[in-house]
């Protein structure tokens, strides 16, 4: 059986089983945040999109895949996202490339 | 360079689910029934108001296969349309119900051949609206060159298809091509004062999702939608309304071959908006086959649930104290139409 299961998401809500009041305001919390705010609905839906990619939560990614195109977006919208997440989390590693100089050049002659 | 009609017809394919089969499967999905959310939303039985809009499907006949089609249109449906007694009928309907609106759909309705008729004869009867559910790609017919100068002139209200602003799922809707033959027709369209600011030619696009997936909110995608035509292709329109794809027919046979059916079905119970119970469209709309038969929507037409009285079931035997105030009939396809915003033939209702 994979680890991963399609209708564990549906499950979400029973995480407040043991311990309801933390449950309860992260899910207020949760819906607060995707509110139309300064952001839109879809603007939120497509950062979340992102970030699904960039956290890699196969929940997630299938919840603001859905999220997107419920809001309109285009598929080179969605791919345009995963890809802000795959700059982020490459330029992430590759910035450090600058700790790796400062440090070298530290111990260096 | 034009094609000819026939270089534009595609093959459609034969429906693969008959109407008992498409009935089956969707009483047999593991929600609800719609029913079932009726009551517990505490509302009553649904039934009819007088009737404001007066829908005819006139044909199944299109130059069009969309994955997505309930009527299961396509050019090969040559013997399922509307013949001129049976219109006649309707004009005597309509001249003693004077409906706000008649309301002309099919398959591509232009490519019945008494639509003009149809249209001219409903005008002269002083109905104030007439709409054209249009595809677009059928006025680039060779057979139809002047068919949008027609609707101009008849001052009809073209509400056209169109499921996105990009080529990729346009056409993974509609077929291959249909993006840029709409962009085209719209600006033909536009030529004309359809969608322009202070004409009197309404030009409404219509948006179904292309997918297993509910539409967008209606006004955050009219905004997106005039926006993204003005800037990449110069088009105006006047409004834009977003509806749900119905489980019936092509899309009912997508969602079962794709194993979207059960997350759809899911999805629309999930989505259940008591709040767009009262706009549905079946309420204030009759809805007659190209036989003649009177349905309470379009869908239940093509599930081929007729209207409940009886003794009023075809145009030729229209009795009014009949319908007014009828029981809808309903099934659980009835929950595309109160997911979310709501659903009709004129957009959201919530």
């Amino acid at each position: 059986m994979p680890y991963y299961q399609d209708g564990d998401l549906a499950k979400f809500g029973n995480i407040g089983k043991d311990a309801p009041e933390l449950a309860k305001a992260f899910f207020d919390y949760y819906g607060k945040v995707f509110e139309e705010g300064a952001l839109t609905v879809r603007e939120k839906a497509l950062i979340a999109l992102a970030v699904a990619h960039a956290v890699q939560c196969p929940y997630c990614i299938d919840a603001y895949t859905t999220a997107t195109l419920e809001q309109g977006c285009a598929r080179e919208e969605l791919m345009e996202a995963v890809h802000v997440a795959a700059a982020i989390r490459g330029g992430a590693s590759l910035v450090h490339g600058v700790q790796m100089m400062n440090h070298a050049d530290k111990i260096s002659m | 360079m034009e094609t000819s009609a026939a270089e534009e017809l595609q093959e459609s394919r034969p429906p693969r689910l008959a109407v008992a089969e498409q009935l089956m499967a969707i009483g047999q999905a593991d929600i609800p029934s719609f029913e079932t959310h009726l009551k517990k939303a505490d509302l009553p039985s649904l039934t009819a108001d007088a009737t404001s809009i007066f829908q005819v499907n006139v044909g199944k006949l299109c130059n069009q296969t969309c994955h997505h089609c309930h009527v299961d249109a396509g050019p090969d449906k040559t013997e399922e349309n509307m013949d001129w007694p049976t219109f006649e009928a309707c004009l005597s309907v309509i001249a003693d119900l004077k409906p706000q609106a008649v309301d002309i759909t099919g398959g591509a309705p232009e490519l019945n051949p008494h639509f003009r008729r149809f249209v001219r004869e409903v005008r002269a009867l002083g109905v104030t609206e007439v709409i054209d559910r249009c595809n677009l790609s059928v006025l680039l017919l060779s057979s139809q060159k002047d068919l949008a100068a027609f609707l101009a002139e008849q001052r009809v209200h073209i509400v056209a298809s169109l499921p996105a602003v990009n080529e990729a799922q346009t056409d993974a809707q509609r077929g291959s091509g249909v993006f840029h033959k709409s962009i085209k027709a719209l600006k033909i369209l536009n030529e004309l004062g359809y969608g322009k600011a202070g004409s009197e030619l309404t030009l409404t696009l219509m948006s179904n999702p292309p997918g297993a997936f509910l539409p967008p909110p209606q006004s955050s995608a009219e905004a997106r939608f005039k926006s993204l035509l003005k800037r990449h292709h110069g088009i105006e329109f006047n409004h834009l309304i977003e509806l749900t794809n119905m489980p019936i027919n092509r899309f009912l046979e997508y969602l079962l071959h794709s194993g979207n059916f059960e997350p759809y079905m899911e999805k629309l119970s999930a989505a259940f908006n008591p709040g767009a119970v009262r706009g549905l469209m079946c309420k204030n709309t009759l809805s007659v086959g190209w036989d003649g038969r009177l349905y309470d929507c379009d869908f239940n037409q093509m599930l081929e649930m007729p209207v409940q009285p009886e003794a009023s079931r075809s145009i030729f035997d229209y009795k009014k104290d009949l319908m007014d105030g009828r029981p809808i009939a309903i099934a659980n396809h009835c929950l595309g139409c109160t997911a979310g915003q709501g659903s009709s033939c004129g957009g959201a209702t919530a």
